[in-house]
C-alpha cells in the first residue's frame, strides 16, 4: 500500500468526520444522552460545525508554518462536513427543539442575538456549500475566493452564537475564541 | 456521601426505587391506613410517636395539600434528578455536581438562623431532622433553562422551620445562603460566582405552605448534587430560587441581593415565578422539555406558577408580573 497516495487518505477523513456523527447515534440508542437528549444532540452538533470550520480555517495556517500541503486536499471535505453538521444543528433545532412553531420561530430568528447570528452563519455555510465546486469556481472566478473568505465571518458568528448561549460559564467559547484569534493572527502577513 | 452515624439509614435498608414506586400498594396490602395519602404509612407512625412540639401541631393541623395536582404526578426517574444538575459549587455542566457530590461531606452541618426575630440560634443538622421529621411532597419543577421534572421530596415545611425561631414584624424577608468552602465545594475554587450563592423570599412567599424544606429524595438521604444535607423548595418558581446546601436563613427587612439577579439583573429577576408569557431574553418560557423522554416527544406547555396558581396567585395580585419578574 502505498502510503503517500492521496487517494488513501480522504476515505480515511471522511470516516473520521463521521466518528461524531456514530458518537452521537450510539448515544442516542444507548440513552447515554438522557435525560435530555435533544439539549445533548444540540450541543454535539453546534460542537463539531464549529470545530471542522476551525479546522478549515487552520489549513493555510499549517501550510505556511509547516510547508505540509496536503491538508489542501482535504479542505473542501471538511468544510462540507461543517456545513454538514451546521445543517443537522438547524435541522434539530427547527424540528425537535422548536416543534416547528413557525411564530415562535420567527421571533428567535429575528429577535433573539445568538440565534441571529447563529442563523447567519448557517447562511454564510450554505452558499459556501453550494459553491464548493468546480463549476461555481468557473462561474465565479475571482469573486469565488471573496465569497469564501466567508468562512472567517462565519468562524466568528458561530463563537458569539455560543459564548451568547451560556448562562455563566464562558469558558468553552473564549476557547474556541482564542483558536479563532491565533488562526487569524497566522494568515497575516509575514514582517520582513 | 456523609459518614453513616447511628441515625443514619444504612444502604441496606435504603428502598429499591421500583419497589419505592409501589409502595401505596404495598403499605395498603400491609393493612394500614389507605388515607395515608401523600403521607407514608411509617412516617405517620413516627410522627405519631413523637413528642415535639412541631410533631403535635402537625397532627392538630395536617399539613396542606397542593389542590391543584393535575391527575397524578409522574415522578421522573430518580437517575435522572440525580445526574442531570445545575450547581456550580460542584462543577459547571449537567453532569460534574454527581461526579463531585462525593467532595460534599455533610457532618457536621448547621444552620444558623438570625435577623429580625426572637430567638435566633444555630441548629445542627441531624438536631432538625429530628425535631421537624419528614413528609413527602411531590413537586413539578422548573428551570429557568426552559426543561422540567417531577420530584419526590421528603423534608419539612419552611413555615414550620421558620416559626421556630419567631420572626418579627420587621422581618419582610427571608434570605438564604449555601455553604462556602472551596474544600467540599471544589466549583467554588473558580470565581464564576460571587461566592456564597444566596437566594431569598418575600416572607409571605417563605410563610407559604408549598414552601419546603427538603431533606430527602426517593425515600433516600438527599445527594450532594441535588443540595445535600438540606435545600429549599419553591415549585412556583423557577429552579434557581431553590437554593441548595443551606447554612444560613436571615430575617431582613429589606430585599435581599439573590445571586442571579445580582451576576444578570435583566434575565433573572427576585420574585422567578414562573411565567409562560415572561420570557427570558433569550429564549421562550411558554414551553419546556420534560426530563428523561424520547427525542420526538413534545415539549409540555408551562403553566403560569407552574401549575401551582390556585395556591400561590393571590401572593401576587397586584402586581405587574412582566415588572416584578
Amino acid at each position: 500500500m502505498n502510503f503517500t497516495s492521496a487517494r488513501l487518505y480522504k476515505p480515511l477523513i471522511f470516516a473520521l468526520c463521521l466518528l461524531p456523527l456514530a458518537q452521537l447515534a450510539w448515544g442516542l440508542f444507548s440513552g447515554a444522552l438522557q435525560p435530555n437528549p435533544v439539549e445533548a444532540l444540540l450541543h454535539g452538533t453546534g460542537d463539531w460545525a464549529l470545530r471542522l470550520l476551525l479546522v478549515t480555517l487552520a489549513v493555510t495556517p499549517l501550510k505556511r508554518l509547516t510547508g505540509w500541503r496536503r491538508p489542501m486536499l482535504w479542505r473542501r471535505m471538511l468544510g462540507l462536513f461543517s456545513f454538514f453538521y451546521a445543517a443537522l444543528h438547524f435541522t434539530i433545532w427547527l424540528v425537535l427543539d422548536r416543534e416547528l412553531l413557525w411564530s415562535e420561530i420567527l421571533v428567535d430568528l429575528t429577535k433573539r442575538p445568538y440565534i441571529v447570528v447563529g442563523f447567519s452563519a448557517f447562511l454564510i455555510l450554505c452558499a459556501l456549500a453550494a459553491t464548493s465546486n468546480a463549476w461555481s469556481m468557473r462561474r465565479l472566478g475571482q469573486g469565488w475566493k471573496r465569497l469564501h473568505r466567508l468562512a472567517y465571518l462565519a468562524a466568528l458568528l458561530g463563537v458569539l452564537h455560543y459564548w451568547w448561549l451560556v448562562k455563566a460559564d464562558v469558558r468553552e467559547p473564549l476557547i474556541y475564541l482564542g483558536v479563532f484569534l491565533v488562526l487569524m493572527v497566522l494568515r497575516l502577513p509575514a514582517r520582513t | 456521601m456523609s459518614k453513616l452515624s447511628k441515625n443514619r439509614v444504612s444502604p441496606s435498608e435504603i428502598t429499591d426505587e421500583k419497589v419505592w414506586n409501589r409502595r401505596r400498594q404495598i403499605i395498603g396490602a400491609g393493612g394500614l391506613a389507605a388515607g395515608a395519602g401523600l403521607l407514608g404509612g411509617a412516617a405517620m407512625i413516627a410522627r405519631a410517636l413523637s413528642d415535639s412540639p412541631e410533631r403535635q401541631e402537625k397532627e392538630r393541623n395536617p399539613v396542606f395539600r397542593p389542590v391543584s395536582s393535575p391527575g397524578k404526578l409522574e415522578p421522573t426517574p430518580y437517575r435522572y434528578i440525580t445526574s442531570y444538575n445545575n450547581f456550580y459549587e460542584l462543577g459547571v455542566g449537567k453532569r460534574a455536581p454527581a461526579e463531585n457530590a462525593h467532595y460534599l461531606k455533610t457532618r457536621p452541618w448547621t444552620v444558623t438562623v438570625s435577623g429580625e426575630c426572637e430567638k435566633p440560634g444555630t441548629l445542627d443538622i441531624d438536631e432538625l431532622l429530628r425535631r421537624f421529621g419528614q413528609e413527602e411532597r411531590i413537586y413539578r419543577f422548573r428551570c429557568v433553562e426552559a426543561w422540567a421534572m417531577v420530584v419526590p421530596w421528603q423534608g419539612f415545611s419552611l413555615a414550620e422551620l421558620l416559626r421556630h425561631f419567631q420572626p418579627t414584624s420587621r422581618a419582610k424577608y427571608v434570605e438564604f445562603e449555601t455553604l462556602y468552602d472551596p474544600q467540599r465545594m471544589p466549583g467554588q475554587k473558580r470565581r464564576l460566582i460571587d461566592w456564597p450563592y444566596r437566594e431569598g423570599l418575600r416572607i409571605d412567599e417563605a410563610m407559604h405552605p408549598l414552601a419546603f424544606i427538603a431533606t430527602g429524595l426517593y425515600g433516600r438521604e438527599l445527594p450532594g448534587q441535588n443540595g445535600a444535607p438540606l435545600r429549599l423548595v419553591v415549585p412556583w418558581k423557577y429552579g434557581f430560587k431553590s437554593i441548595k446546601s443551606i447554612v444560613s436563613i436571615r430575617f431582613t427587612e429589606q430585599m435581599p441581593v439573590t445571586t442571579w439577579n445580582e451576576l444578570q439583573p435583566d434575565e433573572y429577576g427576585f420574585y422567578a415565578n414562573v411565567n409562560p408569557d415572561v420570557p427570558h431574553p433569550r429564549w421562550s418560557q411558554r414551553r419546556h422539555r420534560v426530563l428523561g423522554k424520547g427525542i420526538f416527544s413534545e415539549k409540555e406547555p408551562t403553566l403560569p406558577f407552574n401549575g401551582y396558581a390556585e395556591e400561590v396567585a393571590h401572593l401576587y395580585d397586584g402586581m405587574d408580573l412582566r415588572k416584578y419578574f
